[in-house]
């Protein structure tokens, strides 16, 4: 081509003397432009480079208007303007010069003009019908340079209505016997199908001829064409297969010349162009696709370079034979491959591993199953990114028995990464959803918020929700549903301090005034409001209303705010050691009475001197149940005082013994995993495994020796327990039964408004499970001792279920098995107890023991625990269950 | 592809070409966005983002950030590879270039990617084709601008962080 052009220039002497005159085009730092960038890098404050980018343009504008400045000064003029408009500033009096400029200045002028014009101008812009009779002279000149910059400015931008003027032109560089120029209107014209597609049908049989074109460049430009047009009718061209199977082979068998390659690639371009061609033609047809199975496998075969080129080229094949009629051997060289992206250590082909599986796990959600763990890690990696697109991947192969896991994962990630989004959403998911919203949607919202360390970001996120809400109030608040409402009081009263510093603390108080003094505002939702109100410790008086309620919270209010004295007590920062107490105490102390004693302690108390317990009914069992590991079927239900047994705990107690066996001083020489040799025999007399009767099982000792808490879990089997989770229900069956609910809430994740919101939201909200508990197994035995050593309890009447067949007990039992995954250990009688441990949130891995007894017509439930907040928070859980029943 | 953009670690914009009609406004207000977010990114972490409908793929060289926008069933790494066979060019033109030489050069630049890539989609491959069409251009007459600052930031040689 070289000899072309050479001949061109040379016909062109005044423009090559204009130039070499002054060696125009250098450009130093002495230059123009060379003196304002220093000038700009110079500078230190935004407003100086204001200052000076303004005295530029005025001195720019100046030389534009000026007669006479040559087409030379407007050329360096012109990078000067594009130079200030890329650094933001608006230097629209320029734009008419740069046609002037692509219209009027030689080659290397026009170049600069043309340049000018593309980055200035849009596709819509009016200026750009001043320069359509340019580009036509421009296409029809003899200069091979004028006609590659006149194409290269037509596929950048040109006007839709205009297309027709140079459409004959262009078509015409079609058959031009430079390849450069045929590439170019290759390209041109399908930047003219894409912006109008009807004006460029005639010409597609020019588009194949193209595609035959002997030049390998001009093919592949004319590929894009054909992508386009495949994607959009893949069943018109399916007669291209053969041909796009043979250049994809010829391809990849090296026969192009040896300047396509890329880092020793053949056309990796090219390759990839073609692999996705085949993907649209071979979807879902078996004819076509049996044509290019050969020609895949080869791809995947000859891609084994490790360069990132190659892995751009595996990827896309995968994706391609994932797309197509499937072939069973290929799917399988597919999924091997997508294996090397997962476990390769660059983070980028990671993350496209991650993108390959989400995309087959759509055909076969077993492919995820040997990724695992790997899927596990990215699920809590740093990058954003990463987790992102694992969660979509999880989002694939939810199914009924994981959808609970992974939509925690989900919104864990909502609230982790999008913190003002999550507000926002919330914000009108409440405003939307409003009081047809299930009340623990609100609770949940609220726990969410409450929840977490007083760390950085859970300020923020707070702080975010106060101000918006702030925000909100300050607008109509009449339309807001009362739930919403009441959030919002909760959250102002609880987290205004977070704003302090920025504005006055009346403010907020003053308009959760407003919402008291509005009709609308229902009488619970007052009393949210004045507990605001109470928190944030000022005097609005709202005792005069009728409702008890409502009165009684606006005098404690009102005498509170007036003596500052008495809430300092009543509201103190919190004191858990109930100091305030102290006086009282000491006096009852001097006056005789009892110290005090845990329930626990009593409870030791009361087994240690055998006495009689004055409970009436219960678990306080004897000390001869911490014998239970070995005697197996005692029940400690068997031991409660209730009906004719109270004050038989003694007799029990040697019944138990006689069923022991005697291990004190007997040498232990087979343990759990065989016979202990030397170890034992060198080392003490080994502890006896029970002593009897006494000591107690002291608070400290660990409460069973079979069942450790979870908490001592090592991470990764913490992880693999997380994989059970989420992979459960994978690989028993071939199909997954996809569940909907999750697809609802990704959804969420990933567009922020839903049309169908209310839906969206109770579906969203339903199983969130902060508490999720798992069946805690254990022996009868273990249980007593566990029930022993923990200090935490609470007891509560339950409704019973009834049902035909079943009785009340085991039918109430068997719900909350059902419901809340609780192990019932041992029903007796009218009794039976019930174990689990909590799988996530503050506790985690801690037991919770429950037992229940049938009581009139309602379940006796005494709940114990080592974590104070468990018992309390399962009642809830069980309460809401057998409502449900 | 929907736009390409260069852009200093300061965040200072070094070059950009929009291969999709957008308002000035709307140019200025994903340039603030994207160079924001980009530069936020720690260099371990992967070189793509999914951001607002598009896909992003972001490559550091040296001092240099480059930035391109593509569509959603485009293959990502092969971007990465336009990326360095742009820089590639660029390194072949300016000979071992750095930032420098795009920011007192930058018309040259666009030339080399307007000779690279058209209307948003990878013309000629061919290092030697590119570069050829590009001298061819820019005529006898111009004195190739050679480096008048020390080499300091050399964009090739020094690996992408």
């Amino acid at each position: 081509m070289s000899d072309v052009v050479e001949k061109t220039l040379s016909a062109l002497p005044s423009l090559l003397s204009l130039d070499s005159q002054a060696g125009a085009g250098k450009l130093s730092p002495s230059s123009k432009l060379g003196n304002l960038i220093k000038g700009i890098t110079e500078l230190t404050s935004k407003h100086e480079e204001e200052r000076l980018i303004k005295k530029e343009l005025e001195s720019i504008k100046e030389q534009v208007a000026s007669p006479n400045t040559t087409m030379r000064q407007m050329k360096e003029i012109m990078v000067r303007a594009i130079y200030c408009e890329m650094l933001g500033y608006q230097a629209s009096f320029s734009y008419i010069h740069a046609i002037k400029l692509a219209q009027q200045g030689s080659v290397l002028e026009k170049r600069v003009g043309y340049l000018a014009v593309s980055l200035f101008l849009n596709e819509t812009d009016e200026f750009l019908l001043l320069l359509v009779n340019t580009v036509l002279k421009d296409l029809q000149s003899t200069n091979l340079i004028e006609v590659c910059m006149a194409l290269t400015v037509v596929s950048q931008m040109f006007p839709k209505d205009m297309i027709p003027a140079i459409l004959p032109v262009v078509e015409e560089k079609l058959t031009h016997p430079k390849e450069i120029i045929r590439r170019k209107a290759v390209l041109a014209l399908y930047k003219f199908y894409l912006i109008a597609p009807n004006q460029v049908q005639h010409i597609h049989s020019k588009f194949r001829k193209a595609l035959c074109d002997k030049d390998p460049g001009v093919m592949t430009a004319s590929l894009h064409i054909y992508l386009q047009l495949i994607k959009e009718n893949p069943e018109s061209y399916k007669d291209l297969t053969g041909s796009m199977v043979t250049i994809l082979r010829q391809v990849v068998g090296g026969k192009l010349p040896l300047d396509f390659n890329y880092h020793s690639v053949p056309a990796p371009w090219l390759q990839i162009q073609l692999l996705r061609i085949l993907a649209y033609l071979g979807k879902e047809d078996q004819g076509t696709s049996e044509m290019m199975y050969d020609v895949l496998e080869e791809s995947l075969r000859r891609a084994e370079m490790n360069h990132n080129i190659t892995y751009a080229i595996l990827f896309e094949c995968v994706k391609t034979i994932y797309t197509v009629h499937p072939k069973s051997q290929l799917l399988e060289k597919a999924a091997e491959c997508i294996g090397n992206f997962v476990l390769s250590p660059k983070i980028n082909l990671k993350y496209l591993g991650l993108k390959a599986l989400t995309y087959v796990v759509q055909q076969d959600a077993n492919l995820a199953l040997p990724h695992q763990m790997t899927i596990i890690e990215c699920l809590d990696h740093s990058d954003v990114i990463i987790k992102r697109e694992t969660l979509e991947l999880l989002f694939r192969i939810t199914n009924a028995q994981n959808v609970t896991v992974i939509v925690e994962k989900m919104l864990e990630f909502l609230r982790l990464t999008y913190n003002v989004w999550f507000i926002q959403t919330m914000n009108s998911v409440f405003s939307l959803g409003g009081d047809v919203m299930q009340p623990d949607i609100p609770n949940n919202f609220l726990r969410l918020l409450a929840e977490g360390v007083d760390n950085v970001e859970d300020r923020q996120l707070r702080l975010f929700a106060v101000d918006s809400y702030v925000s909100l109030l300050q607008g109509e608040t009449a339309k807001l549903p009362q739930r919403f409402l009441q959030v919002i009081s909760w959250v102002l009263g609880e987290y205004s301090y977070l704003r302090e510093e920025e504005s006055d603390p009346g403010s907020v108080m003053r308009l959760l005034a407003r919402l008291l003094d509005q009709r609308h505002t229902s009488t619970e939702t007052r009393s949210w409001v004045l507990g605001a109100m109470t928190k944030l410790c000022s005097s609005p008086v709202y005792s005069g209303s009728l409702n008890t309620v409502l009165r009684q919270k606006a005098q404690e209010l009102m005498i509170l705010s007036q003596d500052t004295k008495l809430r300092a007590r009543v509201l103190p920062a919190e004191d858990s050691s109930l100091s305030f107490l102290d006086g009282y105490v000491s006096e009852a102390l001097a006056a005789g009475a009892a110290p005090y004693k845990s329930p626990h302690q009593r409870q030791e108390d009361l087994v240690q001197e055998k006495a009689l317990s004055l409970e009436p009914y219960g678990l306080s069992l004897p000390v001869s149940l911490s014998s239970c590991s070995i005697t197996d079927r005692r029940s400690p239900t068997l031991l409660s005082m209730s009906s004719g047994l109270s004050g038989n705990s003694t007799e029990l107690s040697h019944q138990e013994g006689s069923t022991t066996l005697k291990l004190e001083g007997v040498k232990r020489v087979w343990g759990k995993d065989g016979y202990l040799a030397q170890q034992q025999s060198a080392g003490e007399t080994p502890t006896p495994l029970v002593e009897l009767p006494s000591p107690l099982l002291s608070p400290q000792s660990p409460p069973s020796q079979t069942q450790k808490p979870s908490s001592g879990l090592e991470p990764d089997q913490e992880k693999r327990q997380l994989a059970s989770s989420l992979f459960v229900g994978l690989g028993s069956h071939n199909s997954v039964c996809l569940v909907r609910f999750p697809s609802t809430v990704w959804l969420f994740i990933k567009h922020c408004q839903s049309a169908n919101q209310s839906n969206v939201v109770k579906a969203l909200f339903k199983p969130l499970p902060l508490l999720l508990p798992v069946p805690l197994t254990v022996s009868t035995g273990d249980y007593g001792k566990m029930w022993l050593s923990f200090s935490h309890d609470l007891k509560q009447n339950l409704q019973l279920v009834t049902t035909e067949h079943q009785e009340p007990l085991t039918a109430t039992l068997d719900a909350l098995k059902g419901k809340l995954h609780l192990h019932v250990v041992d029903i007796i009688g009218s009794e039976g107890i019930v174990a689990c441990r909590l799988l996530q949130g503050p506790g985690q891995g801690q037991p919770c023991l429950l037992h229940c007894r049938v009581h009139a017509d309602s379940l006796a439930v005494w709940l114990r625990s080592p974590v104070p907040e468990l018992p309390d928070s399962l009642l809830y859980h069980c309460q809401k269950a057998l409502t449900e029943t | 592809m929907q736009f390409m953009l260069l852009f200093s670690r300061q965040g200072k914009l070094r070059l950009q070409k929009w291969y999709v009609p957008l308002s000035d406004k709307e140019k200025k207000k994903i340039t603030r966005e994207l160079v924001q977010t980009v530069l936020a990114r720690k260099p371990k972490m992967c070189s793509f983002l999914e951001w607002r409908d598009l896909k992003v793929v972001y490559k550091r060289y040296a001092s240099l950030y480059f930035c391109c926008a593509i569509e959603n069933q485009d293959n990502e790494l092969i971007t990465l590879e336009i990326i360095h066979r742009y820089v590639e060019l660029l390194d072949k033109y300016f000979g071992s270039v750095c930032e420098l030489d795009i920011i007192f050069n930058f018309e040259k630049a666009y030339f080399i990617l307007d000779e690279f890539l058209l209307g948003g989609e990878a013309q000629d491959t061919s290092k030697k084709n590119v570069l050829k069409a590009i001298e061819q251009a820019d005529l006898l007459q111009e004195n190739r601008p050679r480096q008048f600052f020390f080499l300091s930031a050399q964009l090739t040689t020094e690996k992408p962080l």
